[in-house]
């Protein structure tokens, strides 16, 4: 990464003296395999607790063991969305991760290196360097495995931190190992810090985090905020085929269900996992199945078959790197245009992207109501960014979670006369249809992916297929979605629209701020209800605006495209795109931004 | 008490005249009915194909999927109403072909589902193309020299795989397919019953009269016990596959449902959608 002139730097401070500060960046770093991840859970989970606001992510690679990871976490005193532009405190295992990460340090930065691979600090940085005998101090106390708890004892040196902080943590990872493992952990925690203060001359700047509020608040992944929402909006079962980076929502959902009745099927594949929701939901259940891009592209068909046979079905899609296997555990946003067209044929379909971990659990939660409401898939889009970045999340209220089902048949039914079949897909004014599951008496009728007519029986008729497709498509002509696009829109007249779609939002929100402060006026509008596109909502934005620029993890500028489509302006629509597999920087958006006028 | 007669419904099969699945479809109503069963607590789940269409003609639920996919698509019924009795079917390309995975997994699952394959050895509805089942050196359009591939023996498969229920039958013997499939109905776990049905428009090897020439009855083979597993196996390869009968039955094995951690006891369609706020609680606790 390259530090340019626009780059935010929140705090540097000269050599040696204490500063307060209200934004912390930490890195840790080393092989896939060593501890990398939960070294980083720790120390987040730690100052979550003291009521910092915290965002991570994970950089790692599609390999259990070796190869370079790295866990980044932001702590802030106030909500933060974004993966900041530069670097305090980089932690390191190896040598490869002060040369990968090093730019990101500003000047004031610190490296903790450990001392056991005799660390090299880069010419062309002037971060400081201190080699600390992670393993060596580690190994003394008996386990060269506690050298992640040592460098969390260094960190909280340098912070200025109390390390009892990590106690209630480290006896909750390792208590089930006895209280002599958590002790141990504890005095790694402690040799480490008691080294570093040591070591921490007048030359060591420190870097004194400003109190936090104290509160208690959810520290957790989109992926999880997916589960939970699903749970919360009675969803009972899930069939799905294990992929990074929706594994999670499978994971959590099998330790979820059964204190509920319910249960997920891991199965032989993405379609039987797809086909085999579209049965549980025809059976009457609330049902899920979660993907990313692969695992989609093998779906297209069975959401076709949703589609046509009217039953309701929700499908998580994370994005990551396309095409084929492409960058796995890398962010992208490029199945935009694959998940509102894909399948064959033509279908009505409601595609949902929420942009913080909060809405990924109401907009899941909802996506239940609409597919049951409009009896069509709902596909939640989310992307790597969103599911996997580990953040501070204010409450969520369960409460505000409905349960509607639409006209899903609850009362008992009038026999019908000479065996005929219950109107399933009679044509009505909003194009609903009453809906049946197997069980009910009198409600018998057929289904099928052939078009059919109103009982569900096949047929070829032209003037049958007309009213059928009409039928279908006049459902998500007027759908009723709370707030199809998350609004920040000060201005009547403002000079630049910034528009996204899932986790670019703090991003952009960030550069918003930048560039209010250059004296620019700035909107932004992140697109929540991606299809059926929210034209009414969106066209007056970009109308007002004079220049509107869509930030998109992708090649093409699909959701650049997309807005072309729906709301005309193409003049004044410039895409900014991203697809080497990182998400935007803060600093990144902003001087875009500023290059368009 | 619903007889045979109340699951049939006013839809003219579109099959030709002669079908084997027209014996297949006289079975399966009779076979629910004489389980007791109410046509409004039946799903029948079919895939693509000729076979495919039966579940539109049986008065019953019905849910006609795509290519190769009933098993999945019924095992998710069964997974949310498990007071439902739950049939799939289709052909032996759907089954054995396109959606071979899923046989072979939905046999290994074993959930409480009962599997109809109607075995033709060709592909009718696409106008005669080589099946997995057809026979090494069986001519079709896609095999105008002969096929030169293995033919798939679905039985001997489905015991190597971990099958509890293994049958196979012949559609003009009405009687003993019936009872092979309120057997299949009546068993605790998945049953597969491959059934030959033969084509009389495509296939003009595999006809009625060859199989009455090559078929045994496994009633017939002195001292045969369904529940050996070994025998079964041998008894299939002497025959090469050309049995009927019941050919395995495995009933200490539970079911998939009866195994599950947590699986409710009553139907899951019936449970209740809304977390309490105590449980909702109690999860959010654990990300703080």
């Amino acid at each position: 990464m390259q530090i340019n002139d626009s780059i935010y730097i929140f705090f540097t401070y000269p050599k040696g003296c204490k500063e307060m500060i209200n934004q912390l960046s930490w890195k840790v770093g080393g092989q896939q395999g060593e501890g990398i991840e939960s070294t980083g859970e720790i120390f987040a989970i730690a100052l979550n607790r003291l009521g910092y606001y915290l965002y991570g992510y994970r950089h790692f690679s599609s390999r259990i063991k070796g190869g370079h990871t790295n866990n980044k976490i932001r702590v802030s005193t106030t909500e933060v969305r974004s993966i900041s532009d530069d670097l305090d405190i980089l932690v390191a295992f190896d040598q490869e991760t002060i040369d990968v990460n090093y730019k990101e340090l500003h000047r004031g930065g610190v490296i903790l290196a450990d001392a056991k691979f005799a660390p090299k600090k880069p010419e062309d940085t002037e971060a400081s360097l201190y080699a600390v005998p992670f393993t060596e101090i580690a190994t003394e106390l008996g386990t060269s495995l506690m050298k992640n708890m040592v460098a969390i004892g260094a960190t909280s040196a340098v912070l200025d931190l109390d390390i009892h902080v990590f106690e209630e943590v480290v006896r909750e990872i390792f208590g089930k190992k006895g209280d002599k493992v958590v002790a141990k952990n504890m005095d790694a925690i402690k040799a480490g810090f008691d080294y570093m203060k040591d070591k921490m001359d007048a030359d060591v700047p420190t870097m004194v985090l400003e109190k936090a509020d104290g509160k208690r608040r959810m520290f957790m992944i989109g992926n999880d905020a997916i589960a939970l929402g699903a749970l919360a909006a009675g969803c009972r079962f899930m069939a799905a085929y294990p992929i990074t980076p929706a594994s999670d929502i499978m994971e959590y959902l099998i330790k979820k269900l059964p204190a509920l009745g319910g249960t997920v099927i891991q199965t032989e594949d993405e379609i039987a996992a797809c086909t085999m929701t579209i049965g549980a939901s025809y059976g009457g259940v609330r049902a899920i199945t979660a993907s990313s891009g692969p695992g989609l592209s093998l779906k297209m068909e069975a959401i076709g078959l949703a589609g046509i046979t009217e039953t309701p079905l929700v499908i998580v899609d994370t994005q990551r790197g396309g095409p084929s296997t492409g960058l796995p555990t890398k962010q992208e946003q490029s199945d935009l245009m694959a998940m509102i067209y894909g399948t064959h044929g033509e279908i009505p379909k409601i595609v949902l992207a929420p942009s913080t971990v909060q809405e990924a659990f109401y907009d899941t939660a909802e996506a239940f109501n609409l597919a049951e409401e409009y009896q069509c898939p709902v596909i939640v889009l989310s992307d790597l960014q969103l599911s996997l970045g580990k953040q501070t999340v204010e409450p969520l209220d369960v409460s505000k979670v409905e349960i509607r089902r639409g006209k899903l048949v609850t009362e008992e039914l009038p026999e019908i006369e000479n065996k005929g079949y219950f109107k399933r897909y009679e044509v009505t004014e909003d194009g609903i249809s009453p809906r049946t599951i197997p069980g009910m008496k009198n409600g018998i009728h057929h289904v099928t992916g052939v078009e059919h007519a109103e009982t569900g029986k096949p047929s070829e008729s032209s003037a049958n297929r007309i009213a059928q497709m009409d039928k279908r498509f006049r459902k998500v002509e007027n759908i009723r979605f709370n707030t199809p696009v998350y609004k920040n829109a000060p201005h009547e007249d403002p000079d630049l629209l910034i528009v996204g779609f899932n986790s670019t939002r703090g991003a952009i929100e960030e550069a918003m701020v930048r560039l209010e402060n250059d004296g620019m006026k700035v909107n932004h509008a992140q697109i929540r209800l991606i299809h059926p596109f929210p034209t009414d909502e969106v066209l007056p934005l970009v109308r007002s605006a004079k220049k509107v620029i869509v930030v998109e993890n992708n090649a093409t500028g699909q959701l650049a495209n997309i807005m072309k489509m729906n709301v005309g302006f193409a003049e004044k629509i410039t895409k900014y795109v991203k697809y080497d597999g990182n998400p935007f920087l803060p600093h990144e958006v902003h001087s875009k931004c500023k290059e368009l006028f | 008490m619903a007889t045979f007669k109340d699951f049939r419904n006013d839809v003219k099969p579109n099959w030709c005249p002669g079908c084997g699945d027209f014996s297949v479809q006289a079975a399966m109503q009779r076979a629910a009915a004489n389980v007791g069963l109410q046509p409004e607590n039946l799903a029948v789940i079919s895939g693509i194909g000729c076979s495919g269409r039966i579940s539109g003609y049986i008065n019953s639920y019905g849910f006609h999927g795509i290519h190769g996919r009933s098993l999945p698509i019924a095992q998710g019924v069964k997974m949310a109403n498990r007071d439902l009795t739950v049939i799939a079917s289709g052909g032996d390309g759907d089954g054995y072909a396109i959606g071979m995975g899923h046989t072979v997994h939905a046999i290994r699952r074993n959930v409480d589902i009962t599997y109809i394959v109607m075995d033709n050895q060709i592909y009718g509805l696409t106008k005669g193309q080589t099946s997995p089942r057809s026979a090494v050196g069986f001519k079709t359009k896609s095999t105008p020299m002969g096929s030169i591939e293995q033919s798939i023996s679905p039985m001997e498969l489905a015991l190597t795989v971990g099958a509890t229920f293994v049958a196979q039958s012949f559609s003009t013997d009405l009687k003993d397919l019936t009872a092979l499939i309120e057997a299949g109905i009546k068993h605790k776990g998945f049953s597969l019953i491959n059934v030959f049905s033969p084509c009389v428009t495509y296939n003009k090897v595999n006809t009625y009269d060859w199989f009455k020439e090559n078929l045994t009855k496994l009633n017939n083979v002195e001292d045969y016990d369904p529940s050996n597993r070994e025998m079964a196996m041998q008894t299939l390869m002497k025959h090469n596959g050309l049995v009927t009968g019941l050919i395995y039955q495995n009933t200490e094995r539970p079911s998939y449902q009866e195994l599950l951690t947590g699986y409710s006891e009553e139907p899951l369609v019936d449970a209740e959608l809304n977390l309490d706020q105590a449980h909702f609680d109690k999860l959010v606790a654990e990300f703080m």
